[in-house]
């Protein structure tokens, strides 16, 4: 089986090509030019490189979200127009989740952070599924706190609770570095820069477990997951529960 | 017999996601609209973000719809043409997106339209005789703008707005008198109730600027005046309102066209955009074309409002004048008219 993954969830835009086997592929870019401008020449040049031809991948794998809301809309179309043209089926892998798979293998929990503005934090609380001792040495990421959207505040008291050692990494690091300096109460680290950002490889790793799992759906059902309203509606509901107090 | 071109449109510039099938840059096969106007009219106005989100929900089964309507397939397909500018930026990013990953797959060439461009050449569709050159008024929620098309793709612009778009000014005036969104039907419909002389709202006239437009002004005065009968504790008659500014902006939009008329012995003219579904105005023009011996063309409503076949149009003449492009394709929110 062969998986095209995408993420263009944040300020990385990355690519890649897997087996079950092995990673054939990947481009990952980190600069100033548009998601719109730099997507779909990577996927060109990593198909090129490749020798591959498109038909015979069997799923897309999408970051759906969170993230920034422009960026996962132009994955989500490059996705979704490629699943139109060759009639391909969408793995929808969770971003926060995905980010989780870049630090394996580890014992410790592990929490990406990407900067959701507003004091907030897309976050969640991962740990491998079979522990170093375990006789079964397949990878599995256990899901503790599915991926939502916090503020920073909640998700530290989450992990001082659990009280276990934990590794930090994402965008969202820099943001919120001083505050976990100072208020966490467990052995803790934060991830290297090879491990810190998003990558297509972990998007596709995590969405073959998922394809294999059956968890697809057609190109045109497939939506970013963004965990958040837009401003519109949510000043509008706002407005509606004020009004309903009244 | 010649080999028919036939392409595929996306259109996802503001608040309608749209596709089509066009044959020969004339022949509509397929024209699908899905409007979120239901959805915004909560918001009292196109909402950016939320526009962008129901494209991406639709955009694929309105593109297989449109496919299917034509009793085509996307092998059948010969270029992929989509709006790339002007509009919202999130909103044409989805479209443009959609439409490269859609043509690389399929191998087909790829074709960035401009909107307006789209607009003008809506005419093409139900006039098959037309050909440039002719005077072209653009009037829609986004744009006015006032065009000499010189030839397919070719375009000298004579004027434009200033400020607010013909459209936008109707929209504003409309949320102010209470007739909520959209403001240009809304406004049409109790003109007809109201007396247009009754009150004098001001024609506005550009200095440096023959052919540009100001509609700001002309939306001010509207509100001073509300503004001040409710001071004065005098009752509104809003079709009175709604018929008197409708007037003043169709009479600055006739004199602009006589004036270019004139001046460039223009022979065929034609209106664009939303705003030329507005009975008023499109009635308006017929008679000065009537009077100057001008041919006058204008498209059915649902070519009016954003679509995907004018796109398709336009898409059709830039892929006989060999243009393409490539997979760096951006959204260019404030694309100029006649940019390439």
């Amino acid at each position: 089986m062969k998986l095209l993954a995408i993420d263009s969830s944040g300020m990385v835009a990355s690519v890649a090509v897997v087996d079950e086997e092995k990673v054939l592929g990947e481009y990952t870019i980190n600069n100033k030019k548009t998601h719109s401008q730099t997507l779909l020449p990577m996927i060109d040049e990593v198909v090129k490189m490749l020798e591959l031809d498109l038909e015979e991948i069997d799923a897309i794998a999408i970051s759906e979200g969170p993230g920034s809301f422009t960026g996962l809309r132009i994955g989500s179309a490059t996705a979704k127009g490629i699943g139109l043209a060759l009639n391909k089926k969408i793995v929808e892998v969770p971003t926060v989740e995905a980010l989780a798979w870049n630090v394996w293998p580890t014992d410790s929990l592990i929490c990406p952070l990407m900067d959701a503005r507003r004091q907030q934090a897309y976050t969640g609380l991962f740990q491998r599924k079979n522990k170093a001792d375990s006789k079964n040495a397949n990878c599995d990421i256990e899901v503790i706190q599915k991926q939502c959207v916090v503020k920073i505040e909640e998700m530290i008291d989450q992990i001082n609770e659990i009280g276990q050692e934990v590794i930090f990494l994402g965008d969202g690091v820099k943001t919120f570095k001083d505050y976990i300096e100072q208020n966490i109460k467990v052995p803790f680290m934060f991830a290297p820069v090879s491990m810190n950002e998003q990558r297509a490889a972990s998007v596709a790793c995590l969405g073959m477990k998922l394809l294999k799992e059956g968890k697809t759906c057609s190109a045109s059902a497939h939506k970013p997951n963004y965990l958040r309203l837009s401003q519109a509606e949510r000043e509008r509901q706002q407005k509606v529960r004020d009004f309903k107090i009244c | 017999m010649e080999k028919e071109v036939k392409i595929l449109a996306i259109e996802s510039s503001c608040d309608e996601t749209a596709a089509a099938v066009v044959v020969n840059g004339r022949n509509v096969r397929s024209n699908v609209i899905s409007s979120q106007i239901d959805i915004h009219t909560l918001y009292g106005g196109v909402v950016p973000e939320i526009a962008s989100r129901n494209h991406i929900e639709r955009i694929n089964q309105v593109i297989e719809q449109a496919l299917k309507d034509a009793d085509t397939t996307l092998d059948e397909i010969d270029a992929i043409g989509v709006t790339y500018g002007p509009g919202l930026v999130g909103a044409l990013l989805v479209g443009v997106a959609e439409a490269k990953a859609l043509a690389y797959a399929a191998k087909k060439p790829l074709l960035g339209v401009h909107h307006i461009e789209g607009h003008i050449c809506a005419n093409f569709i139900e006039n098959k005789g037309l050909e440039p050159p002719f005077l072209c008024l653009v009037v829609s929620g986004g744009h006015t703008h006032l065009v000499k098309v010189l030839d397919y793709g070719k375009y000298e612009i004579l004027g434009k707005t200033r400020d607010d778009a013909a459209g936008e000014a109707f929209d504003k005036v409309a949320r102010a008198i209470g007739l909520g969104y959209p403001g240009g039907p809304k406004i049409e419909k109790v003109s007809h109730e109201g007396n247009p002389q009754s009150i004098d709202f001001p024609r506005a006239k550009i200095v440096d600027g023959e052919y540009d437009f100001s509609f700001s002004g002309l939306k001010s005065a509207v509100l001073n005046y509300l503004n001040g009968c409710k001071m004065k504790n005098i009752e509104i008659n809003q079709a009175d309102v709604a018929a008197s500014f409708q007037c003043a902006v169709t009479d600055v939009l006739v004199d602009h066209v006589r004036n270019a008329i004139d001046e460039y012995k223009m022979d065929k003219f034609a209106i664009a955009g939303g705003v030329a579904s507005n009975g008023n105005i499109r009635e308006a023009l017929r008679k000065l074309c009537q009077e100057k011996g001008v041919e006058f063309y204008h498209p059915s409503p649902i070519f009016c409002t954003d679509n995907a076949a004018m796109i398709g149009v336009a898409a059709y003449y830039e892929f006989i004048n060999g243009k393409r492009d490539d997979l760096t394709l951006n959204a260019i929110p404030n694309l100029k008219l006649g940019e390439r």
